[in-house]
Parts: structure tokens; sequence; C-alpha cells
């Protein structure tokens, strides 16, 4: 076994053990320049596969998520927006019979759609539309053909990722009661790591591990008092606050990011089901030695190089862990638009002490600070990358971190390469 | 309420980032709630701009309505007045702070700043980009060159007969479709005419440019759905006559001089005869005969739908199936222009009512925006791109543009090359079942595998309508069935006319009275349409 396995920490240093757990964070307020929770449509409507999302609200909305979605990649999208318009809000059309006529009109056309989610935004929240009593009101019309659920991913309450815990916690009061006990791993995956993380979790001896969110609607994992669940993403706060509220019980584990985040995270699994060791040592190894041995041809290119985090999808903790404990790479700054200290508890301890943090943003003094520190790799939205790779900058898009898979041993050299090769293209064409 | 899957323009606030991005020292403070920043991708991902918008947005969250929006608002006024010290600000609201009534107009003025603020009030729940792009250029104009308009009734004064006439360029804006290159052509277009470009506005423009707007003789709109109300003002405030034609066509382009040249008094006899113009040519030689009589569809911003109808029936031989257009203000224009054509016109900004005109018309060439080449993949039909809405592709590094001598090449070139052919087209009629050279392949030249077969799949289902024996009928319904052989004839006609066979066979049927298409009803059918 070569000593970058023997190093894997299976045991977490438990809390106030240094690292960032007490570190001071820095909070912004100001400009922000990250997308709202509508956002999450884009990934959510190609995951629950007869799942619609209906946004109510204004044509602004419907101009981001076909933005955001890389502009109309999508010829025949599972989302859509009823636009609110003056006659709605003039009081000249009762926007709840105007909702249940395009509703209607929707379900006539995609008669495919089990489950449908109206989609609250800021124009909705602001003008207090009720869209949990709409839910009902069409939940009972179109019953039981189509369930109808509400989730808000307005820009006045969430951040982009934020939009599918929102979208995940109006699905836990619909998920079936169970006594039994059972692992439930929460947070959208792709589905090829969906079916690793199976795999292993069978090899370790757990089987029936169930995901939230399911690819189709009515594959809902159940829930209860002995549900176990570990979280695949860090921004999944009041789903998991819901299933807590059912009775479930979250296992403290860092993200599925990395060899070492992997390990961990199905470490906390094993040690909850009593596997004993050289199980779970047998099951996992031969993953995670490729993933080693895959990870020591990527680090020498980014060994050392300095990295500065501007905020996104809340992913950007465990990252920088990943960066910098097994890449080597140095943090200059990282942030991130909402810092959940609990759920991040692992991941904090095993930041190097001394990392400068920062939540929320005023994205001006950021960039100040970005252009100050003279990173060699700057991790940053859409709106911000072409501007700064034209200032100099080596840039990543903080957007493709959603969009790909990531986790798990057998992604860990992909989640690396993304951050390579930028380095590689600049050195490329300078060339 | 409206259902939307794609929308062909954003809000109004965007058409107001075009006009602020695209000007050199204007900025623009955007009320609005986290989430709004998208529209700077719009900017730097898809135009690849190498600097950010200059928009400073509030980023208010639900936890300030109850508190101090007010206030936030005018900070960053204030904050980005210090940071970007611009000329001239622009200050609204998008859909959400316009329901919270924060009047950013009045908080700016309280801040008393030393450059013009220009308030924006833009009804985000009825109009949208286009029309927010308009409004926010005629504001800005008025605002700074208001001040310097004659008493109403001041006769403007001749031009001295020895100085060259001037004009503005009126309407190039950020995202807009190949308006970089259009510009570059018109401008030096104007130049062999002798022609001197005053100020271009507002893409590259600058405060002080605007300024010297009144200084030119006459304004060419180059996009009237951004610069007409602003060229109407300059007309009735400072006597500016205005250029209307727009030059995308060689016919356009044509007039275009003609009517510039008469404005300015210059002869327009060597502009006309371009040696660059070879568009005419390449329609009019032997190998184009085979583009005669293509059924396209059009659909687009008002301006670039008119022009490319027109390219498509006058100058390309084309047959111009169905003309629409999103652009409202333009319906009467459009309406007009279909009549000539003979066809239907469609006003419509809902992509699925085009998506479906599309398919019942089965036109042979799409010409149309980023949506209709969606929907056009979808079909199977060839497709080009003639309008907003963008994609990163169609900001080509190389020169591209639309309008002028030029413009006709690139678009001669940009229509042909999705389609077949004609020596290809005729091969597949007489050899129809080769396997590899079969009515689905795509056009030899582009390459890839076969397009779409949902046409056979069509067929597929009708083939299942027919079983059903036709002699246990008593009553006709009316519709004709096509028998297994009729059905089988049909396969064997290349797939981009098949659609309008089976359509002009069903006509054909129902007028007759024909039960059950046979192979011989088919041909009747085919003789009929072909007198």
């Amino acid at each position: 076994m070569s000593s970058a396995l023997a190093a894997v920490p299976v045991v977490i240093k438990p809390k106030n053990a240094g690292g960032c757990t007490d570190a001071p964070v820095l909070r912004e307020r100001g400009q922000r320049e990250v997308f709202c929770g509508l956002t999450g449509i884009i990934w959510l409507h190609r995951k629950i596969q007869d799942a619609f999302f209906l946004v109510v609200g204004s044509r602004t909305c419907a101009h981001l998520i076909q933005s955001a979605a890389g502009v109309m990649i999508f010829a025949e999208p599972r989302f859509g927006t009823a636009i609110i318009d003056e006659r709605d809000l003039a009081g000249m059309s009762d926007a709840n019979d105007e909702l249940d006529r395009v509703v209607a009109q929707l379900l006539a056309r995609r008669p495919d759609i089990k489950l449908l989610f109206l989609v609250g935004s800021c124009p909705s929240e602001v003008i207090k539309l009720d869209l949990s009593r709409a839910a009902q009101r069409l939940a009972g019309v179109h019953a039981p053909k189509v369930r109808v659920l509400n989730y808000s991913g307005s820009g006045i309450e969430t951040t982009f990722t934020q939009g599918e815990d929102a979208c995940l916690a109006s699905l836990v009061p619909t998920l079936p009661a169970t006594a039994e006990k059972s692992l439930m791993v929460v947070g959208s995956l792709a589905d090829v790591v969906e079916d690793q993380f199976r795999r292993l979790f069978t090899a370790i001896g757990i089987d029936d591990v169930q995901f939230l969110p399911p690819r189709r609607a009515h594959l809902l994992p159940k829930v209860g008092p002995n549900t176990q669940y570990l979280l695949a993403q860090p921004f999944i706060a009041d789903t998991a606050r819901a299933l807590e509220a059912r009775g479930a019980t979250r296992l403290e584990a860092p993200f599925p990011l990395g060899v070492e985040g992997t390990t961990a995270w199905l470490a906390a699994a094993a040690r909850e089901w009593n596997v004993p060791a050289d199980k779970l040592e047998t099951a996992i190894s031969p993953a995670r030695t490729r993933a080693t041995q895959a990870l020591a041809r990527i680090k020498p290119q980014l060994d050392g190089k300095r990295i500065f985090f501007f905020p996104d999808s809340q992913l950007e903790i465990p990252l920088a862990r990943f960066l910098h404990r097994e890449l080597g790479m140095e943090l200059l700054e990282v942030g991130t638009p909402f810092l959940h200290r609990q759920h991040l508890a692992s991941e904090l301890a095993w930041l190097p002490e001394g990392t400068q943090l920062s939540e929320g943003q005023h994205v001006e003094n950021q960039l100040d600070r970005c252009r100050a520190a003279v990173p060699d790799l700057v991790v940053c939205g859409l709106g911000l990358a072409n501007p700064l790779e034209a200032e100099g900058m080596t840039t990543k898009w903080a957007i493709e971190l959603v969009f790909t898979p990531i986790q798990g041993f057998d992604q860990a050299a992909d989640l690396a390469g993304l951050f390579a090769r930028p380095l590689h293209r600049r050195s490329l064409l300078a060339a | 309420m409206q259902l939307t899957v794609w929308t062909y323009e954003g809000p109004p606030h965007v058409g107001t980032m075009r006009i602020a991005t695209a000007m050199t020292d204007v900025h623009y403070v955007l009320h609005a709630p986290q989430g709004d920043t998208y529209a700077d991708l719009l900017f730097t991902m898809i135009e690849r701009r190498s600097k950010r918008p200059p928009v400073t947005y509030t980023t208010f969250q639900a936890r300030d309505l109850g508190g101090d929006t007010a206030q936030l608002f005018q900070d960053a006024v204030r904050e980005s007045f210090e940071r970007f010290a611009p000329k001239a600000m622009l200050v609204g609201a998008s859909c959400t702070a316009e329901l919270i009534q924060d009047d950013p107009g009045g908080l700016a003025a309280a801040l008393e700043l030393p450059i013009p603020v220009v308030t924006l009030e833009l009804p985000s729940y009825q109009k949208k980009e286009n029309w927010g792009a308009a409004e926010t250029f005629y504001q800005l104009v008025r605002a700074i060159c208001g001040p310097l308009a004659p008493k109403p009734g001041t006769r403007r004064e001749d031009r001295e007969p020895n100085r060259p006439a001037r004009c503005n360029l009126l309407g190039p804006t950020a995202l807009g479709f190949r308006h970089r290159d259009d510009v570059r052509e018109i401008s030096d277009l104007l130049e062999k005419l002798g022609v001197i470009v005053n100020v271009v506005a507002p893409l590259n423009a600058s405060v002080d440019d605007l300024r010297r707007i009144p200084d030119a003789d006459f304004n060419v709109v180059l996009y009237p759905e951004i610069a007409n109300p602003t060229a109407s003002w300059l007309l009735r405030t400072f006597a500016q006559p205005m250029v209307k034609t727009v030059p995308i066509g060689t016919g356009a382009t044509c007039e275009f001089i003609r009517e510039v040249a008469a404005l300015a008094g210059l002869d327009p006899t060597a502009a006309l005869h371009d040696g660059t113009s070879r568009a005419p040519w390449y329609a009019k030689s032997v190998d184009s005969t085979y583009l005669t009589g293509k059924r396209v569809f059009v659909f687009g911003d008002g301006t670039h739908a008119l022009a490319a109808a027109r390219i498509a029936a006058k100058e390309l031989g084309f047959q111009v199936v169905g003309l629409g257009t999103y652009s409202r203000e333009m319906a009467r224009d459009i309406r007009e222009a279909a009549k000539g054509y003979g066809c239907d016109a469609l006003i419509c900004d809902d992509y699925l009512e085009v998506e479906a005109k599309i398919a019942e018309l089965q036109p042979e060439l799409v010409l149309g925006t980023q949506m209709e080449r969606h929907i056009a993949k979808r079909l199977g039909l060839p497709c080009a791109v003639i309008s907003a809405p963008v994609h990163v592709q169609d900001y080509p590094a190389r020169y591209s543009p639309q309008m002028g001598f030029e413009g006709a090449n690139v678009i001669f070139d940009t229509w042909v090359h999705p389609l077949m052919m004609g020596l290809e087209e005729h091969l597949l009629g007489m050899f129809r079942d080769d396997f590899e050279f079969h009515a689905e392949a795509s056009p030899s030249h582009l390459g890839g595998p076969a397009m779409d077969r949902r046409g056979d799949v069509e067929a597929g289902t009708e083939v299942a309508v027919i079983e059903v024996p036709v002699a246990v009928e008593t009553v006709w319904d009316g519709v004709p069935r096509w028998s297994p052989e009729g059905e089988k004839e049909l396969g064997k006609i290349p797939f981009f006319v098949r659609g309008k066979a089976r359509r002009n066979t069903e006509t054909y049927a129902r007028e007759h009275g024909v039960r059950v298409i046979t192979v011989e009803a088919l041909y009747d059918a085919k003789a009929h349409y072909s007198r």
C-alpha cells in the first residue's frame, strides 16, 4: 500500500481541533454575482425524468433560466414559466384562475408529467401569490395522475443551489414512512455517480441505499426514525431539517469529493452499520487506489498553485479542502454564498489554519482583493470569467462544478482535471 | 399569465443594459434582487465581451423588504459613481423592484450627482427587451442633446455647398445580431459615397459623442426597433432627416445608397457598382437554378424578417411560404409584406405556436432565430439564423456583416450552405433506395448521420390506421385513407418534399372525394399540382 493511502484519515478530527473550525469569516453585503435558486431547475429537470418545473414569475425569470442553461441547449425542456403580466398585477384577472388555466394547458401538452413543481420567484413572493394553496388546489384537480408541489426559487430568498434544497425539502413531507433502518443519500448526483455509490455500499454490506431526489417521481425514498442520511451536497440545509422532522438522523461526514472525502463519507455509513474495518477496506480499496494513482498524475500541475474562490454553489469549502490537501494548492480566499457551520464542520476542520473565508458578497470589493492577491487560478461565475481572463487571470467556471460528475473515487481525477485544464490551456496558448 | 418555454426577448432592463454596455462611459444602477446578475453573462459569454457590463445591481433580499431598500439603492448609486466615475448614469428597477416602488429616479436625484442621471421607467410586466433598448437610447439622447435644441420652429441652416454631408449611424448596440460588422460595412460604404460619419451610437459612443449628434445633416437608422424613437425625436427637434431603408440585401443596399445620395447631394453611380458585390451573380449563375421556388419560412425581429423575405423572394428566387415576427411593433409592416408574398403573417412570441406553424408548412428552409434553429433541427429541416435572439456562434470571429454588399454575399453563403446541392437532389430522386445515398441522409457536403426520421414515424402510425377495413365504413368522414401501396410510394419521395407531397395529396383526395389514396391517386394529385 502506498503512503498516500496509508495517510487517508478515516476518523475525523473532533471539533475545535484546529483547521478552520473557529476561523473568522469575512461577511460582506453588496452586489452578488450569483444566480438565484431558479437556476437549480437546469439540472433538477433532467434528474427527475417525469417532473416538470413551472416557474410562476416574470419574463426575467424565463430569460434567466434559458440564459443560464447555456442558452437553449435543450430543445424540449421540462421547465417553463407562467409569466405574470400586468393584468394579473392590476387584478383584472384572478392570478389563481390564470395559474389553473396555464397548468391545465401545460398538462394537456405534456401528458407524460407525473410530478409538477410550482416554483415561486421574486415577483410571486412580493405580490404574495400563495403557491402552496395553489399546489393543494391543483393537486385536487389533477390527482391521481399528477402530483403538485411547490417551493420558492426566488432570489430574495435563495442563492443558486439553495433552489435544489428548497425543491427537495418540498418533497420530504410526501416521502412514504418506514421504521426500517436504512441509508439515504441526499442531494442530486449524476446517475453514473449514484450507480457507483450503490455498488460500493452493496460491497460494504449496506443494501437498498435510497437516493433523494429520485430519478422518477414515483421512486420516492422511505423515511422514518431509523433512517440515517448522508449529505451528498453541502447546500441541503432545509431538506436536512425536514428529514430530521421525520425522524431521520444525519451521519456526520465530509463531502464525497476527492479520495479523502469519499473515503470518510463511505466510512461514516460503514461505522453506523458496524461494518468491520477490513470489509470496508476490501470494498473500497480498488477504486481508491485507482483514484489515488490518477490524482498523482495531475498533482504536479496544481501543486503550489494559488487559488481564489468567488462564491457560487456552496461547494467552495469542500472543493478548497480537496485541492489543498490532495493536490497541494494554496488557498488565497474561499468565498461561499452561505456557510452552514454544522454541515461543514468536518470540512472546516480539514482546511488549513488561517484560510481567508468569506460569506455573502460585495463583488467589487472582492474583485479588488482578487486582483491584489494575483492568484494562479480564479473560480468564478460566468459573468466574471471572460473579463478576468482578459485581465490576464486564469479562471475556472464555477457552474461546471455543479453540472459535471465530480463526486466519488472514479471522478476524483476528473474533478482535479477541471482545475488543471485552464492552467494547461494557458500554457499551451502562451507557447 | 402566459405559458412560456423559451422567450424571444428578455425583459426591458436587458435592453437598457445593451445600451449601457455598448457605450464607453455610461453606468447603469439597477434596483434588483439576487439572480438578476445573470444578465451579465449574456455579454461576457454569448458576446465574449472582455469587460463586465457597466451595471451595478443592488441585490436586495427578502429581509430588506421590510427595511430600507431605498437606502440600499442610494448607497449603490453613490458607490458606483465614486468607483466608476461615469459621464452619465442610468437608474431604474427590474421587475421585482418595480413592485416595491422605491422611486429610483427620486432617490438618485436627491444625491445631486454632477453628471446627467437618466431615470428609466420600464414597465416590466408589459414591455420587452427591444422596447427597453429603444426607450433607453431615446431618454439618454434626449437628456444629453435636449439642452442643445434650438427654439421650436427654427429653420435648420443649409449645408455649405462645399462641406461634405455628415450623418449619424443610430441603433447598433451590445448583444446585437452582427451590429459590430454592419457598422463597419456601412461606414465604409458611406465613405465611398463621400459622406462623413459624424457619430455612431450607442455602440462604442461616449457621452461627449452623443452631444455631437445634432452636428450631423441627417441620421441613418440601422436598426429601427432600437433607434426609431430617437431618430424621430431628432427629426422633430433638430430637423435632421432620417434614412429609413435598412440596407440588408443587394436591392435594399442600392436603395439605401440612392436615398443617402439624394440627402447628401451626391452621385450614387460609383457606389452602386461595387466590385465586391457577388451575390447577384451567384444567384444568376446556372448552379443556383435548383434554388428556384424553394419554400422558405421566415421568422425574426421585424427588420431582419422583412429583409430576409425580400432577399428570399427577389434575390434568390425562393418562395416565401410563411413570414412572421416577435416584434409586435412591426406587425403592420410584416402583415403587409406577407400579403405581397401570398402567405399568412405570424405575429407572435410563443415559440410553441411558431413550431406548430413550421411543422404545418413543411418548408424546405427555415430562416429564423436560434429558436427556429432548434425547431428546424427537431423537424429535420435546413436552417439559417437571420436575427436575434442569438447564440455564441452568432458572434463569428471573422468579418461577417448582414448589411451592405458584403452582407448580401454573407447571406447568400449562409442560406445556401444548409441546402442539398442541385445535382445531389436529382440523384436522390433517381435512385431512391441506395443504402448510403438515401433521402434521409444529410446533404453530403455537411456530413454527419442521417437526419430525423420523424416523417417515417408519422407514416408508421398512419399505416396502422389503414388496417381498419375500409369497406366497413358506411358513412365517409371525409378523411382520405392511405392504401399501403400509396403510403409506400410516398416513402420514395425525398423527405424534404414528402411532407408537402403528403399534404397536397390529402387535400386533392378530400376535394375530389377520393376515399383511399392509391398509387394512382398519388400521381393524379401530383399532376394536379404541377400544372
